[in-house]
């Protein structure tokens, strides 16, 4: 359970660490909370040359909440995600889903940033930015370009992120309408054996719009449109709520783990989309 | 005697003896952050050792090349089997009467098996030379089921044994077979079954699974070539034992080696037994000169060091019509893994299995266990209980639960008609135990009475209706446990480990100003010793608890003792130190006898002194005597105050207990909530009753685990599945259950002060309550048999065998 040796660098802000990566190529990653990374070179499954640590870098740890759009540095610590009071008032889907997140230890220091460019299809994050379809700034050689979180994700740990770029930061609209985030799992501090974000938007009876995203049921999070397209223009009765989670379904492809067989993970995932529509539009 | 003399209850008040719910004195420390583990051990020039370990678990060794490992700064020595070989020291003996690879010796058979140990300046070169050596394997076919494993033309995994056809048990029927090994009258057994009016019979698996305790496995081991004396520091639960085999291992004279258990955080059994680890770090240091410590990390644990359970049980259980049960016959296969290294005493190869008639009064019954060799790792230790003692109750459990349903009767009731009855004992059990003592039927009125059983039952009634008519998707279920344990081995004529009698030991020196010391046999890993044995001695010898240090764990200081596992401190130890405590006493009664002028039959004693009979105001205190002891000349009395016992329990104890589970199962989703759980458990005389109720705690959470989802997982070719605590189960604080617990006190006719044991109550009951809750869940739908660990999707699995996914 120890890391190959590797170069410790702590550049104090963007500019410098992009530099970082831009010299050292693939064998420079970038270390945030360290609560997937270091795991994974203390099995010496991440053999990572040159580590670069964000944690001096103060203008990624900013949040901002102006004018309907809400931005956060990608050094907020899923922590800070759940203690800030005015984005537990915004976005009351984010805290919800941060809390389910590992453990308060795991919390404290792994941040949104990271466990969004993590890439592992099990990271909460991920389905929760294409649920709220947000927009993540990613800081490189020429400067800063804009990738939506739907776009993002290409394959297990394979992301848009390049070799020399970092995630600075996550953008979206404060949400609207009635939200829940549902994760069953086997105990504290594990992963999703299935769960679901839902944004749901009611007007007088009829569904306005509807975002359907799941985690860890394919190799990537899966944001459904058809099941979002499902509900939007209904009255959310239990037949549409029903269409919405087959059209879910079909869009997700689990593997076999310790978590279960395939069956079960799909039923279960049926369950949990199900139950988190059903609470979205409760709550809208 | 005055206003300021303390009357009788404040004496006694004072001692903080038996039955008083002392805080512990070991959580000062331990609540601090001040203990002291093995891997706190710091020596000058220590060196750090590690394996290289095979990541197949059946293959041919081609060849190791260890230069490049050599070649990296800082790499001392890159020992192999072909080393330890002239030594003798590239096999060595189990406990269990086997012998296991200390290092791969040509071939490797499970994933994770020691193949090479490095060692290097720290445990960071260590990690990079591990990688750097290079072995060659070729790959074998592999056997991770032990019915398979007996087939005829099975692979044959242990070519060390060829053309030996008998083992340390008895005869091997098969390449793979290690042992059979018989109780009770089979043919008997046999016509009583076949005559019955009712036979139920199921197939009960108790999967594999791990101690894991916190702390992992760890040695450090020194070597002081000038004085010739060996000191090993490690996390032995039996630390005499450890100095005994490393003497005749190593061929070094036992005065010359110094064994010392510090803190140990958590043993359950995992850490009785001699690893690789612990040679190669002597071996090491001999080598090198200087200190080596080899400490697993949690992977290597959970691979490497010992396992448990890993048994299928066969069963055929009869009764008349009305539920009288007449005959019990088991047949287990066991996976003992790659090598026999169960820690059991010599003459019981599957421990106390044939404790497997439970609480009942079963007139005949037979048990057959087949050893069998497969590609895990070796182990098959007691995971917090005496020898085989959870296999056991989870099988009766099992097999009562499967007669009631075959029955169409209560099981609550088949349990009561069934008992052993209070005037029964002691009690000869079909399968060759004398029980010591026990009323269950007390107990169990008292559990269903405090569960509200009836309303229970109703209210399940009432669910099982609501979940037809699509009401709900939660089903309830009540998991009804009674166990019996067999603890405190044992009695010296048939309980040995390597020869070595099972008697433990307890040597109390009281000092000049009457505090005291004592030193014991056992080694605490948790269990509070420091806290409960000066408890007892308390109400021996009339000193305060808080006056007594016990010490435990230093073979240098420590009398000859065999350690701490199987529950047995409180019912071997704790004896020899009641006993110990009453020769003080009695020479602590000359002593006052001669200074009050009287003769000694005129004294009694009273708390913490000796009176005069009949004159409550001459006495003399303890503390008194003691001085006196040291101080005063006494004719015909040697100075000092010391005694030595050392206990042969002519018995084990039998602790009981009433374990019932109240469970909500979502069909759905297979995500389970424990409504309730009541555990009553009578361990006789209650020294601590706190210290009970925290043993309680953690050993049903041990049992949580273990039923709910904690398991050793293997792929079809060996590979560890659940080599991580991500997916080895251990429960959080949010996971665990609260608990009830309650008591019923029956002490042991044979115990000094009638205890009997209660650290292991917990898991051996626990289980068979939380597994049978989910079965009892289930069984208006049908269900018979479902194997643990009941994980969610095991449990979904269930609900979906029996159509309720409509
Ligand atoms: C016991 C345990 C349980 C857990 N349970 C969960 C869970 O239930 N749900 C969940 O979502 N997560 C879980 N995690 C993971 C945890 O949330 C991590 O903190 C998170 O996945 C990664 O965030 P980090 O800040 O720790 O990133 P790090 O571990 O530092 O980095 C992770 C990866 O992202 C890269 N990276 C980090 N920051 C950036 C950036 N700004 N730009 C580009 N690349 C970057 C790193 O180079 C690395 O490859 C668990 C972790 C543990 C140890």
């Amino acid at each position: 359970m120890i890391p190959s040796a590797f170069e410790y660098h702590r550049p104090a802000d963007v500019k410098s660490a992009v530099g970082i990566l831009q010299a050292q190529g693939d064998e420079a990653r970038v270390l945030a909370g360290g609560h997937s990374l270091i795991p994974m070179m203390k099995l010496r499954m991440a053999a990572v040359t040159h580590l670069v640590d964000l944690q001096d870098i103060a203008e990624l740890k900013a949040v901002s909440i102006a004018e309907g759009k809400v931005t956060i540095g990608a050094m907020v610590t899923q922590h800070m995600l759940i203690d800030n009071a005015r984005l537990a008032a915004s976005v009351p889907l984010l805290r919800e889903a941060a809390l389910q997140i590992a453990d308060p230890q795991v919390r404290y220091c792994g941040t949104i940033g990271g466990n969004i460019a993590n890439g592992d299809p099990a990271n909460d994050m991920p389905g929760l930015m294409q649920c709220l379809d947000a927009t993540l700034g990613l800081a490189g050689p020429n400067g800063t370009r804009n990738v939506k979180a739907r776009d993002f994700y290409e394959g297990a740990y394979v992301t848009a992120c390049e070799d020399d770029e970092l995630v600075v930061s996550v953008t979206f609209d404060v949400p609207k309408g009635g939200h829940a985030y549902e994760k069953q799992k086997r105990k504290i501090g594990d992963y999703a054996t299935a769960a679901c974000a839902a944004l749901i938007e009611m007007d007088g009876g009829t569904c306005r719009s509807a975002s359907i995203a799941m985690t860890n049921l394919s190799d990537t999070p899966i944001w459904s449109r058809s099941a979002g397209a499902a509900l939007t223009g209904t009255r959310c009765d239990t037949e549409d709520i029903a269409s919405a989670v087959t059209a879910a379904l079909a869009n997700i492809n689990p593997t076999e783990d310790n978590r279960g067989p395939v069956a079960f993970k799909m039923h279960v995932a049926g369950i949990v989309i199900k139950r988190a529509i059903t609470r979205a539009i409760a709550s809208a | 005697m005055n206003d300021q003399t303390p009357t009788r209850v404040e004496r006694s008040a004072k001692l903080k003896g038996l039955g008083v719910s002392r805080k512990r004195v070991e959580d000062v420390r331990f609540t601090q952050g001040k203990g002291n583990y093995v891997d706190d051990i710091k020596m000058p020039g220590m060196l750090f050792g590690d394996f290289v370990r095979s990541p197949y678990a059946h293959a041919r060794i081609k060849s190791i090349n260890i230069d490049a490992a050599m070649a990296l700064p800082g790499v001392i020595a890159v020992l192999t089997a072909k080393d330890l070989e002239p030594l003798g020291l590239h096999w060595m003996p189990t406990l269990a009467g086997d012998k296991q690879m200390v290092l791969a010796d040509g071939k490797v058979l499970f994933q994770g098996q020691e193949v090479a140990f490095v060692v290097a300046e720290n445990r960071y070169i260590n990690a990079d030379a591990i990688d750097l050596v290079e072995v060659e394997y070729e790959e074998l076919p592999v056997l991770t089921d032990a019915k398979v494993a007996m087939a005829p033309d099975a692979p044959v995994l242990r070519e060390d044994l060829a053309g030996q056809e008998s083992g340390a048990h008895g005869k091997r029927k098969h390449h793979n077979h290690i042992f059979l090994w018989e109780i009770g009258d089979e043919a008997a057994t046999d016509e009583v079954i076949a005559n019955a009016d009712v036979v139920a019979e199921e197939t009960v698996y108790y999967h594999r699974t791990h101690p894991c305790p916190l702390e992992t496995c760890g040695c450090v081991a020194s070597m002081d070539k000038v004085n010739g004396k060996l000191t090993l520091f490690g996390t032995f639960q039996a630390p005499h034992v450890v100095r005994t085999v490393a003497s005749l291992l190593s061929g070094i004279e036992e005065h010359n080696i110094r064994v010392v258990s510090p803190d140990i955080g958590g043993g359950f059994g995992n850490k009785v037994g001699v690893y690789p680890g612990y040679v190669c770090s002597i071996v090491a240091s001999i080598v090198t000169g200087r200190p080596v410590k080899w400490v697993e990390d949690r992977m290597d644990n959970l691979m490497a060091t010992a396992f448990a359970r890993d048994y299928w049980m066969k069963g055929r259980i009869s009764a008349t019509k009305d539920g009288r049960i007449t005959g019990l016959h088991c047949h287990v296969t066991a996976d003992h893994g790659a090598f026999d290294a169960c820690a059991d005493p010599t003459k019981f190869p599957a421990g106390f299995m044939s404790i497997c008639t439970g609480s009942y009064d079963i007139p005949v019954a037979y048990l057959g266990v087949d050893g069998v060799y497969t590609n895990k790792a070796p182990g098959g230790v007691s995971y917090r209980c005496s020898f085989r003692v959870t296999e056991a109750a989870y099988f009766i459990e099992r097999m009562i639960e499967v007669l009631a349903i075959k029955l169409n009767m209560d099981a609550a009731e088949l349990r009561r008609i069934n008992f052993i009855r209070k005037e029964q004992f002691p009690y000869d059990s079909a399968l060759g135990w004398e029980y010591d003592s026990g009323d269950y039927h007390t107990a169990w009125e008292k559990a269903l009475k405090a569960v509200d059983y009836d309303g229970l039952r109703k209210e399940q009634a009432e669910r099982v209706a609501a979940f037809k008519r699509g009401e709900t998707r939660k089903l309830l279920g009540v998991g009804l446990s009674f166990f019996t344990e067999i603890v405190g081995a044992g009695p010296v004529k048939n309980c040995d480990i390597l020869g070595m009698g099972m008697f433990d030991s307890c040597e109390i020196r009281i000092h000049p100003t009457g505090s005291a010391i004592a030193r014991l046999g056992t080694i605490s890993q948790g269990q509070g010793h420091a806290t409960t044995f000066a408890q007892i001695l308390a109400s021996e010898i009339g000193i305060s608890a808080d006056s007594i240090t016990i010490e435990e764990g230093d073979t240098d200081t420590a009398p000859y003792g065999l350690g701490t596992y199987g529950s047995r401190s409180t019912p071997v130890a704790g004896a020899a130190a009641a006993m110990a405590g009453r020769k003080i006493r009695a020479k602590a009664q000359m002593i006052a006898a001669y200074l009050l002028e009287v003769h000694d039959g005129d004294l009694e004693w009273d708390i913490d002194r000796f009176v005069v009979k009949g004159a409550p105001e001459q006495f003399k205190t303890m503390t008194e005597i003691a001085y006196a002891s040291y101080h005063q000349e006494i004719p015909g009395v040697e100075p000092g105050l010391e005694a030595v016992s050392y206990y042969d329990p002519p018995n084990m104890t039998y602790p009981f207990g009433a374990y019932i589970c109240v469970m909500e199962i979502d069909v759905d989703t297979g995500v389970h909530e424990i409504r309730h759980f009541y555990a009553l458990d009578d361990c006789g005389t209650r020294i601590n009753p706190m210290i009970i109720e925290g043993q309680v705690h953690g050993g049903a959470t041990e049992a949580y685990a273990i039923a709910m989802g904690q398991e050793l997982a293997y792929d079809e070719i060996g590979n560890v599945k659940t080599g991580t605590l991500m997916d080895f189960f251990l429960p959080t604080s949010w996971e665990t259950p609260t608990y009830t617990t309650d008591f019923t006190e029956t002490p042991s006719p044979h115990h000094p002060i009638g205890a009997k044991g209660v650290g292991e109550s917990p898991n051996v009951g626990g289980v068979p309550a939380f597994s049978n809750a989910v079965h009892d869940a289930f069984r208006p739908f049908g269900l018979k048999q479902s194997h643990m660990p009941h994980d969610q999707w095991r449990i979904w699995t269930i609900a979906n065998d029996l159509g309720l996914h409509g």
